[in-house]
Formats: structure tokens, C-alpha cells, sequence
């Protein structure tokens, strides 16, 4: 009998099958983004208006004095830069996992779970396609930011890019781990109020953390454990062509967490799918 | 019921399920031999999808054994799932891209090289009609359409046991019968094993097998007149209005989608 079966049996899915499985999942995820043109829009709206109008008013207020990896005093606009690019990740990163698993996604989860690669090798691929739809956001606000006047050597450029590919793992997975536990945080509203804005602000994006410091030593404390503030870190030492790395270690370290965990919340044993009847609550 | 000495396309062994206290299958079994039609009838909230669901292995089943070819889904999840085409109840084509892009990207959830996805779907969609509207957007399409379109993706890397949820859903009359037809004659072509899942009886065809699933429980299974005759009832219709005549009424259902 088993015999019979082999006979019939495709051959074993080798290394060129993976690759070909990943670049189909990012050419979708591109070619949905391409779609989308309001959502391109919007990522882009978004850290620009923090850029031209929050940045420009708080200039006056807030001064930098001078700290690593910046050689000289900086303006406001350069300093929220890596931040707002950070942020550029972090809505990225929510919005694709949680449209994964809660609107019309759903139908396209099944089909990607039915697939004959192992399921954390299909996670991890639709996080990297995610991730390369914000490397795109992420080029696009820092070309409109150069002619804003925040010129970072142009290695950092290149050297931001492994970087960014982290960092947009880590809160990618982050949002896929979130949606598969927390039933209230369904839409996006809630997300934006209970993780997104208390990420983004109790982390260095806006702020250097010594000032943090002056102002709430809880604060501070919070800072640091938060995530979403080594991403920043990380995302400003390397758009100047240095690593952090302790950054490197933290948001590393997290992303292997967040992902393992997500991997096996979605296992077929155990967490979201089963308890909840099936994507789609069909019964 | 088992033709010639190969592994079955499909062996359900005492499976049960439960999400939480609700039982929704309850020691289920069944068998389908290579490139058989099978009918799985059953009301809505009868225990299909969930059944579809543990063959599929979105999640897995805590009793008893599922095997397609003999690949146990849970040992052996990827030879197993490389053999099962899947038509699920909820649409999931993605409505922006054509729909050679989303028989491309399927291919690629196979590890399908795009260029052999392509002429595949080529030959699939000629077999279909609808080879000329390769380029549109699956948006364009008509319900049936697109239903045809998921049949096509479904066989897209060669399977050799085709599950479809309630493929017939939300049709018109003519729809309905073409992928009816469509899928039969698949079976018969290509040695394909059907397992068709429906709450409407007129897709029971005269010759088919059928398992007739009610609450979670197999009440029949076998070729359609042997079901008729065992209930002592006069047609495949009254033989299910018997089997899941419970008091509560809902076999008005199986006429619901009729019209639809």
C-alpha cells in the first residue's frame, strides 16, 4: 500500500521550491500594494505630517543637545526622522497582520495555510512580504525627507536596510502574535489606541531619553523596556552608519520570541484557529 | 467500494471534535477510494466544514486518524496536503489581482515555477472557458465565474483527492449545473476523487455515493439507492428528511437554496 503511494507521490519539496514559495507571497503582497494606491498614500501622509508641521513647531521648544550617533547639534526634524520611519514599520506591520487574520484576509489565510510548506516557513514569508511592502514606504518618506534637509551619509542608506528588514519582522510579528490573542483588539481603532500610541510615544522616537528621564523617571523606565525603542535606535544608528549593539541584540531577540510564539499560536493543535471554529467562524 | 490494492484517496477513521463543550463531529468515519464521487450531505451546522476543516489541517483532530493516500494529515502533513485540492465555502480569490495572478500565486504556495503555473492554468481555464479573461480582474467576474476560477486554482498542482465545501452556494440554476457537470466529468476524466459537500439534495446525482451527516454524525453512507432503500423511503429526499427529522423543523432547509 505504501508502496503504491510512492509510486504516485510528488517529489519532496526542495530549497527551490521555498524560494519559489516566498517570492510568490511577496510578489502578491507587492502586486495587492500596487492596488492599493490610497493605502500608499496614507503611509506616506503620515510621518510627513509629523515631519512638516509636529516637527516644525516643536523645533523652537525642544533642543537636542548633541548625542551618539549625531556628531553636532541637530534639528527636531532630524532627530524624529528614524522615528517616523520606525512608525512607518509599526502602522506597516499592525495593519498587514491584523488584515491577515480579520477582514477579508481570512479567505486568503486558508489558502495559505493549506499549502504543503510548513506553517512557520508560511508565517515567516507573508512577515518578509509585509516587511517589503514598508522597505518601499519607508525609501519614498526618506527621499521626501532629504529635500526636507535630513541628509544622513548616503551609506546609511544602505546601511539602514538590514535594519529596517529587522525591525519590520519584529512588529510585524508583534501584530500576528497581538491578533491571535486578544479577541478586543479586533479592529483597528483599538489597536491604534492600546499599541501603536503608547509604543510610539514611551520610546525614543520623539524624544531623547535623557529628557524622558528629567521629566518621569517611570516613564523612562517604561522607554526602556519597550520594544518599538530599539527599533528606533537601531533604525538611527544605522541610517548613519553605525550599529548599536544592544539595539541589534534586543530587537533581535524579540523577533525571534514574537515570531516563535506567533508560529505556534497558529499551530494546528493548539491556539487561535481551533478555539475559534476556523478562520471565518464557520462551524 | 475499494477498487484495485492502492491506498484510499480518503480514510476518515473515528474522528470527533469538539469546540468547547459543542460537539461538532462525533465519531465519524468514511472512506473514498480513488476517482469516486462522494456526497457529503448534510444541513448547515451539520459538522462539514468542520470535517473540511481537520482534512485541511487548520487545525487538527484530537481523536481518530485522517489519511489521504495513506499519508496520515498530522504525521505527514505536506505529502498529505500535496495531494488535496480545496474549494472552500467562502470565496478566496483576491478580488484586485487577474485571475492568472492568483493562479500564479497559487502555483507558488506549491512551489510551482510561475512559467509552468501559467501554462497549467492555461490549460485549466481553456477547459473552463475562460481562458480568454486571464487578464481580468477576478472582481469582474461573475459568481460562477469565479467559483470555476477556484475549481481551476484547486487542481492547479496536479491533486488527486478534490475537496469542495458547498461549491454551488449563492448560484443561479445554470451555474449551479455547469460546475456540477464540470466537476463530474473531472472525476471521470481524470481519476479524480470527489468529495462534494452540499445541504442540497437535487446534487445527490443518481449514481453517486453519499454520506449523509447530521449533528456531528455519519446516518448514512453508502451508493445513493442502497441509502433510499435502507431507509425505507421512496427517494434520496424523504430518505434525509427521515434521517435528520429531529423535531426541530429545519429540514425545510434543504429546499431553501433552491430557488437561489
Amino acid at each position: 500500500m505504501s508502496e503504491a503511494a510512492a509510486i504516485q507521490d510528488p517529489r519532496p519539496l526542495g530549497p527551490v521550491a521555498y524560494f519559489l514559495c516566498l517570492r510568490g507571497i511577496v510578489w502578491r503582497e507587492a502586486l495587492r500594494f500596487l492596488h492599493q494606491r490610497a493605502r500608499f498614500v496614507a503611509a506616506l501622509v503620515r510621518p510627513l505630517v509629523w515631519l512638516f508641521v509636529f516637527a516644525a513647531g516643536f523645533r523652537a521648544v525642544l533642543g537636542v543637545s548633541i548625542i551618539p550617533p549625531y556628531e553636532t547639534y541637530v534639528l527636531y526634524e532630524v532627530y524624529i526622522t528614524p522615528g517616523l520611519v520606525a512608525m512607518v514599520q509599526l502602522f506597516n506591520g499592525m495593519q498587514s497582520s491584523l488584515s491577515m487574520v480579520y477582514d477579508r484576509e481570512m479567505g486568503s489565510m486558508r489558502t495559505l495555510l493549506v499549502s504543503p510548506f510548513p506553517r512557520g516557513f508560511l508565517l515567516t514569508s507573508k512577515l518578509l512580504a509585509g516587511v517589503a511592502v514598508s522597505l518601499l514606504q519607508v525609501y519614498v518618506f526618506l527621499a521626501v525627507a532629504w529635500f526636507w534637509d535630513v541628509r544622513p551619509p548616503l551609506m546609511g542608506y544602505v546601511a539602514v536596510l538590514p535594519a529596517l528588514v529587522l525591525s519590520g519582522m519584529m512588529l510585524g510579528a508583534l501584530g500576528m502574535l497581538l491578533s491571535s490573542g486578544i479577541k478586543q483588539l479586533e479592529n483597528f481603532a483599538g489597536i491604534m489606541n492600546f499599541v501603536i500610541f503608547p509604543m510610539f510615544f514611551a520610546s525614543s522616537a520623539l524624544y531623547p531619553l535623557w529628557r524622558m528621564k528629567e521629566a518621569s523617571p517611570l516613564l523612562y523606565k517604561i522607554c526602556l523596556v519597550n520594544p518599538f525603542t530599539y527599533a528606533v535606535e537601531l533604525t538611527r544608528f544605522a541610517l548613519y552608519a553605525q550599529i548599536n549593539w544592544l539595539d541589534l541584540a534586543v530587537v533581535a531577540g524579540c523577533t525571534a520570541v514574537f515570531l516563535g510564539t506567533a508560529v505556534l499560536a497558529y499551530s494546528p493543535s493548539k491556539g487561535l484557529i481551533a478555539r475559534r471554529g476556523g478562520p471565518g467562524g464557520g462551524a | 467500494m475499494v477498487e484495485g490494492c492502492g491506498p484510499l484517496a480518503l480514510e476518515i477513521d473515528q474522528v470527533s471534535h469538539a469546540f468547547g463543550a459543542r460537539k461538532a463531529l462525533d465519531n465519524v468515519s468514511c472512506a473514498i477510494a480513488p476517482s469516486e464521487y462522494r456526497v457529503l450531505l448534510g444541513l448547515n451546522g451539520a459538522g462539514k466544514t468542520t470535517l473540511f476543516s481537520l482534512i485541511t489541517r487548520l487545525y487538527d483532530n484530537a481523536s481518530g486518524g485522517i489519511r489521504v493516500f495513506g499519508h496520515d494529515v498530522r504525521r505527514q502533513p505536506q505529502r498529505a496536503l500535496r495531494q488535496l485540492g480545496v474549494v472552500f465555502q467562502q470565496r478566496t480569490l483576491d478580488l484586485d489581482l487577474s485571475i492568472m495572478q492568483n493562479l500564479i500565486y497559487h502555483g507558488a504556495l506549491h512551489g510551482i515555477p510561475p512559467a509552468r503555473a501559467k501554462r497549467r492554468a492555461e490549460e485549466e481555464l481553456e477547459r473552463l472557458g475562460l481562458a480568454v479573461r486571464a487578464g481580468d480582474k477576478v472582481r469582474k467576474l461573475s459568481g460562477g465565474q469565479m467559483r470555476r476560477v477556484e475549481i481551476a486554482r484547486a487542481l492547479l498542482h496536479w491533486p488527486r483527492l478534490l475537496l469542495l465545501d458547498e461549491p454551488t452556494v449563492g448560484l443561479d440554476i445554470d451555474s449551479r449545473q455547469s460546475i456540477v457537470d464540470h466537476v463530474q466529468r473531472l472525476c471521470r476524466d481524470e481519476r479524480l476523487a470527489v468529495l462534494w459537500a452540499t445541504h442540497l439534495i437535487d446534487e445527490v446525482l443518481p449514481r453517486s455515493h453519499v454520506i449523509v451527516l447530521h449533528r456531528g454524525r455519519v446516518l448514512a453512507d453508502g451508493p445513493r439507492d442502497r441509502v433510499v432503500a435502507e431507509a425505507g423511503a421512496s427517494d434520496i429526499r424523504e430518505t434525509f428528511l427521515r434521517l435528520t427529522r429531529d423535531g426541530d423543523g429545519d429540514g425545510d432547509a434543504v429546499d431553501g437554496d433552491r430557488a437561489a
